[in-house]
């Protein structure tokens, strides 16, 4: 792929967004949206005080979403830390649910290649489908792209079969111009998907900066017909949200896309208001989040 | 023996340069006693054309001149009529003004065109605009010349009509052609060599003289020409300067006025030929987005 | 920069997405949106719309009525009085009689009737965007979000100096001139209502107001809301009908002012037609904007700033970027992202909230671009229009491109006023200026790179009055709106278009 230094209008980019949003999707197409939104689900929990109960009950929830309504999917994956892989491998054994791993010195990154190395070995011997790393941000924006490059490839060999999911931290890149930059030295350098964010500071996920990553995926499809996933995580709690990326992607990348297999919500609650809404299609009434398990 | 007199040749003004009409057709000018007091060229379409190919192609330059630069050449200008004082008025006498009227008329156009001068590089920041858009944009409107300006000057003012045209016209960067006055046509030459002598670029200002009756069809009906000023009283002549500048939607502007009032001189006249250009460009909001329309 | 070996997985995925997760199949992903209608049965709508002069619905003289369509379906909508020059005769008359205590009403209590007008737009918002797309077939997203918000802010942008006007022009004391008589056009029927009467009722006239004989109906309900906005009657008189009813009011003799949007043939019949008078015309008629892209610059975003500025309003805007120029060594890519973006463009029925393109306003219009249509192919350029589905009923066209095009192709000199885009490569800025400048028209302009100095360099000498610079078809009240050369002159937006409406 041509590395070339792409310019991108941040205004330009807004109002493509601004456009995508006055898209009103309807009766047949809103169901279909929101349960293909919830398959496309990596259920989260990464925060210090988890513990393996917490993951065993987040576990549950992910295979068993609402068993009172039919016809739901399950989510595409978990999201946990290194040390509760096994646990979580354990809970959905008899499913199709994937597991991802962070890793990396999730969420900062500061640390040395030996550690970052072995965090990924741990997760993905204890059995992880999927790797989620963190880039260098302070490498990166230093001007070192060549380490940032570097490093994904040394993670990437890492991973073995699990697909690497290369996080971005849009957050704290600061332009859109820095988003496209990043994102394609991670999918030069061996991303099998580039996920926007560690949801561990704001702003996370925005439909700007994940229409930017979208295009950056599209450019490299259409010079060598290789897919690539796309991640946009933290700040997407509303099924009216999700529906609004769904329309960015169907009409950014296509249909091709639109299967969890190349595309996931990083979300934690998001599924929850999906759910609120399947309920009301199915009761015909405003649902409450009383009738809807927390986990 | 007592030195004959060299007479002087009236030709036109054209890109700078003092070519006779292409016609090679005259008409006699007579003071008010009938006597002739010089043979003017009689000025045709293809002046009148060729005048305008001089226009167009000096329209670049000096719009694109710094409007300071603009206004030192005009203020040359002032220098060099001051300098031709006694010349001036020895013409609007021969012409059949009073001595006193004369030396009032060329006081007032010297001051006109210091006035003009300091106008160049001013008159933008008055009728320029920022413009608060209600989106991310910034958003500005400034004056640009309109272009290529045709003339029918005052008939009944040799010098003063003349001038206080061509002054606001070239002030705000565009370019003329003018047919000068057919009775009074003296001082229009005259006023030529004066902007030869300044440092004016060829072409920006061309002078004819002749016979409205044959020329203000072409003067309206050129399809290069953006602008149109008509300074006579003729209704007839005004009436189908205004039908004929519809052609290519010219500008067209009827100026009957008296130059000696202190009010015919205002930037008014420079904005009348005068494009407003306005100009957006978005602003980037870093670190705050979402949909802003 | 280091390279290395990837693994390169292609995955091959069934036509039919589905859920891989559970290996069931669950549901079917979209392949078009559902309908999304915007809701219609809360509007009123009169069958039958008469006169509206002197603060009453008047029947017309001549007790004719025509028949006012929806281009989505080409079936009628509502009657609409047919006026003629006698009743342009009593309108002018009424407007002459309220210029009398109009002008010299209060300016700030001028302006509370204009700010009057424009909340009642905004309140019956809705209302106005349904109406506006079934009668001019744009689509509701457009009407709802651009149009009727952009007109209710002209009006509150020009209310607001009704009491300011002594500090607009320096060291000059504005006063009305009389009687305006102002003719819009049919693309954008209420916006242009509005660019027209807000100046005029701020800086003290009384206008007659003549609509486009295709969409009338947005202004007769504007003519509602003025009268219950407590105008004073014969301020503002709207009559509706054909061309001979423009003639009328143009050489109407107690007519002080003409106000003309539209195309450049009748404008200059209009110029010429008061010629000898003293009437003060403003003409804003067509246009054949260049848009161009450097290699530079923002290449995603320029793209849509393409697609904004052909496609807006189905290419029927005297300001569209018509002229593609793209620098020849982005060329290929640009096209490919257009022909791309083109594709997921939803054609179809104007009241759908997805619709991007809506319906040609007329079967005449429809002719006239599909006549350009055959035009250019028979000059050998190369077409393209996206498969997609359009309605068999009413007036529709595909946004339509037509590339390798030059400047000597009849498609790229002439207005087409449709979805279509002709694309010229250029190779040098001094090229490219040249080309943009080389066309009797002068309205707009589009200038796409990343590079400032650059971007000025394009902006001072392409020769048109408004510039768009990495964006496209943006509108403001505070911003002025007119063209150079035969693209009209006089401004409107701003403090200039204040300037046609007043004397010194």
């Amino acid at each position: 792929m041509k590395f070339s230094n792409v310019t991108i209008d941040q205004v330009g980019v807004e109002e493509r967004v601004a456009r995508f949003n006055t898209r009103s999707i309807k009766k047949e197409s809103k169901m279909q949206g929101m349960l293909l939104a919830l398959s496309m689900i990596d259920l989260t929990t990464l925060e210090g005080k988890d513990t393996a109960g917490k993951v065993k009950q987040m576990c549950y929830k992910a295979m068993h979403l609402a068993d009172d309504i039919e016809g739901l999917p399950t989510v595409a994956a978990v999201c946990v830390y290194p040390n509760h892989v096994k646990t979580a491998k354990k809970a959905l054994e008899n499913s199709n649910v994937k597991i991802a791993s962070v890793a990396t010195a999730f969420p900062s990154g500061n640390s040395s290649r030996k550690i970052k190395l072995e965090d990924v070995k741990i997760a993905v011997t204890n059995g992880a489908d999927e790797v989620d790393m963190v880039i260098s941000r302070g490498e990166f924006l230093a001007g070192n792209y060549n380490f940032v490059f570097d490093e994904i490839a040394a993670i990437k060999e890492a991973c073995g079969v699990a697909r690497l999911k290369v996080i971005l931290e849009t957050g704290e890149l600061s332009t859109l111009d820095n988003v496209r930059k990043a994102s394609d030295i991670a999918i030069c350098a061996g991303a099998d998907f580039i996920k926007t964010s560690t949801g561990k500071i704001q702003p996370a996920a925005t439909m700007p900066v994940t229409l930017v990553m979208l295009q950056a995926i599209k450019d490299y499809y259409d010079e060598t017909e290789i897919m690539i996933g796309m991640k946009p995580a933290g700040g997407i709690s509303t099924s009216k949200q999700a529906l609004q990326y769904l329309v960015m992607l169907y009409e950014t990348l296509g249909e091709k896309w639109m299967t969890n297999e190349w595309f996931r919500f990083g979300a934690s609650s998001l599924a929850n208001d999906i759910l609120l809404q399947l309920g009301k299609e199915k009761y015909g009434v405003y649902y409450s989040g009383d009738y809807i398990s927390k986990d | 023996m007592q030195q004959l007199e060299i007479l002087k040749t009236y030709k036109l003004y054209i890109g700078g340069a003092f070519p006779r009409t292409e016609s090679g057709r005259f008409y006699k000018l007579e003071n008010n006693k009938k006597e002739v007091i010089a043979n003017m060229c009689l000025s045709s379409r293809k002046d009148f054309r060729n005048a305008v190919v001089a226009a167009r192609k000096a329209f670049e330059g000096w719009s694109g001149r710094a409007a300071f630069n603009r206004g030192q050449i005009l203020y040359r200008i002032a220098e060099m009529l001051e300098g031709r004082k006694a010349q001036f008025i020895e013409e609007l006498i021969l012409q059949g003004a009073s001595k006193a009227s004369a030396e009032k008329e060329v006081r007032l156009v010297i001051d006109r065109c210091v006035y003009y001068s300091g106008w160049c590089d001013k008159y933008q920041q008055l009728f320029g605009t920022v413009n608060p858009v209600a989106t991310s944009h910034f958003n500005f409107s400034v004056p640009e010349p309109t272009g290529v300006v045709s003339v029918i000057a005052d008939e009944h003012s040799s010098l003063l009509g003349l001038v206080s045209v061509i002054m606001p016209i070239i002030a705000g960067g565009n370019t003329c052609i003018v047919l000068a006055s057919e009775t009074k046509p003296l001082c229009s030459i005259t006023f030529a060599e004066v902007l030869a002598t300044s440092d004016l670029p060829g072409g920006v200002v061309n002078i004819l003289t002749g016979k409205s009756k044959e020329l203000h069809t072409h003067f309206a009906s050129h399809m290069d020409v953006n602008a149109i000023i008509y300074c006579r009283e003729n209704m007839e002549e005004a009436k189908t300067i205004a039908e004929l500048s519809s052609l290519n939607v010219k500008r067209s502007f009827m100026w009957q006025k008296d130059w000696t009032k202190a009010e015919n001189e205002n930037p008014y006249l420079i904005i009348d030929l005068q494009e407003i250009k306005t100009t957006w460009h978005p602003i980037e909001n870093i670190g705050v987005s979402g949909a802003k329309y | 920069m280091a390279t290395t070996k990837k693994n390169i997985i292609k995955k091959t995925v069934s036509k039919k997405i589905v859920s891989t997760v559970n290996n069931e199949k669950l549901f079917v992903a979209w392949e078009n949106y559902a309908p999304a209608p915007e809701s219609s049965d809360h509007i009123q709508l009169k069958s039958q719309y008469d006169l509206f002069i002197n603060g009453k619905f008047v029947k017309p003289l001549s007790k004719e009525y025509y028949d006012t369509i929806n281009p989505a379906t080409a079936k009628k909508i509502a009657s609409v009085a047919k006026g003629n020059e006698k009743d342009i005769d009593v309108a002018v008359k009424a407007a002459n009689k309220a210029f009398e205590s109009w002008s010299i009403t209060e300016p700030k209590e001028r302006a509370k009737y204009i700010y009057r007008i424009a909340r009642m737009i905004q309140e019956r918002a809705r209302e106005f965007s349904v109406i506006e797309t079934m009668n001019g077939g744009k689509s509701i997203r457009e009407s709802r979000d651009i149009d009727v918000p952009l007109a209710a802010n002209h009006f509150f942008y020009y209310a607001g100096w009704a009491d300011k006007l002594e500090y607009a022009f320096p060291n000059r004391n504005p006063k009305p001139i009389g009687v305006a008589g102002q003719i819009i056009p049919w693309n954008f029927p209420l916006l242009m209502a509005a660019w027209k009467l807000a100046p005029a009722l701020a800086t003290g006239n009384t206008v007659v107001l003549k609509p486009a004989e295709s969409t009338p109906l947005t202004a007769l309900k504007l003519a509602e809301i003025i009268q219950e906005s407590g105008l004073p009657d014969g301020v503002v008189n709207i009559v509706t009908g054909f061309g001979d009813c423009g003639a009328a009011l143009v050489n109407h003799p107690q007519v002080n002012k003409i106000a003309f949007t539209g195309s450049t043939p009748v404008g200059k019949y209009i110029q010429k037609a008061i010629a000898g008078t003293t009437k003060k015309v403003t003409l804003e008629l067509g246009g054949k904007a260049a848009n161009i892209i450097f290699d530079d610059a923002p290449i995603d975003q320029a793209v849509e700033g393409i697609v904004n500025g052909i496609f807006f309003n189905q290419g029927h805007v005297c300001c569209a970027g018509s002229r593609l120029f793209i620098q020849e060594n982005v060329a290929e890519k640009v096209i490919k992202k257009l022909k791309d973006r083109m594709k997921t463009l939803i054609v179809g029925d104007p009241m759908d909230k997805n619709t991007d393109i809506g319906a040609i306003n007329s079967k005449e219009q429809l002719d006239k671009i599909n006549h350009y249509i055959k035009l250019g192919q028979k000059e050998g350029a190369e077409i393209f229009q996206p498969e997609c589905e359009i309605p068999s009923n009413g007036f529709f066209c595909k946004p339509t491109l037509f590339i390798g095009t030059s400047q000597s192709h009849r498609i790229v000199q002439e207005e087409i006023f449709g979805p279509v885009l002709t694309i010229q490569t250029f190779r040098t800025i001094e090229e490219v200026i040249e080309k943009a400048n080389n066309i009797p028209y002068g309205l707009s302009a589009g200038v796409w790179t990343d590079k400032g100095s650059k971007i000025f360099n394009l902006t001072t000498k392409l020769r048109a009055g408004v510039i768009w610079a990495n964006t496209y078809n943006k509108f403001d009240p505070t911003s002025p709106f007119g063209g150079y050369k035969e693209s009209g002159f006089g401004r409107e937006g701003g403090v200039h278009g204040l300037l046609p409406y007043v004397k010194f």
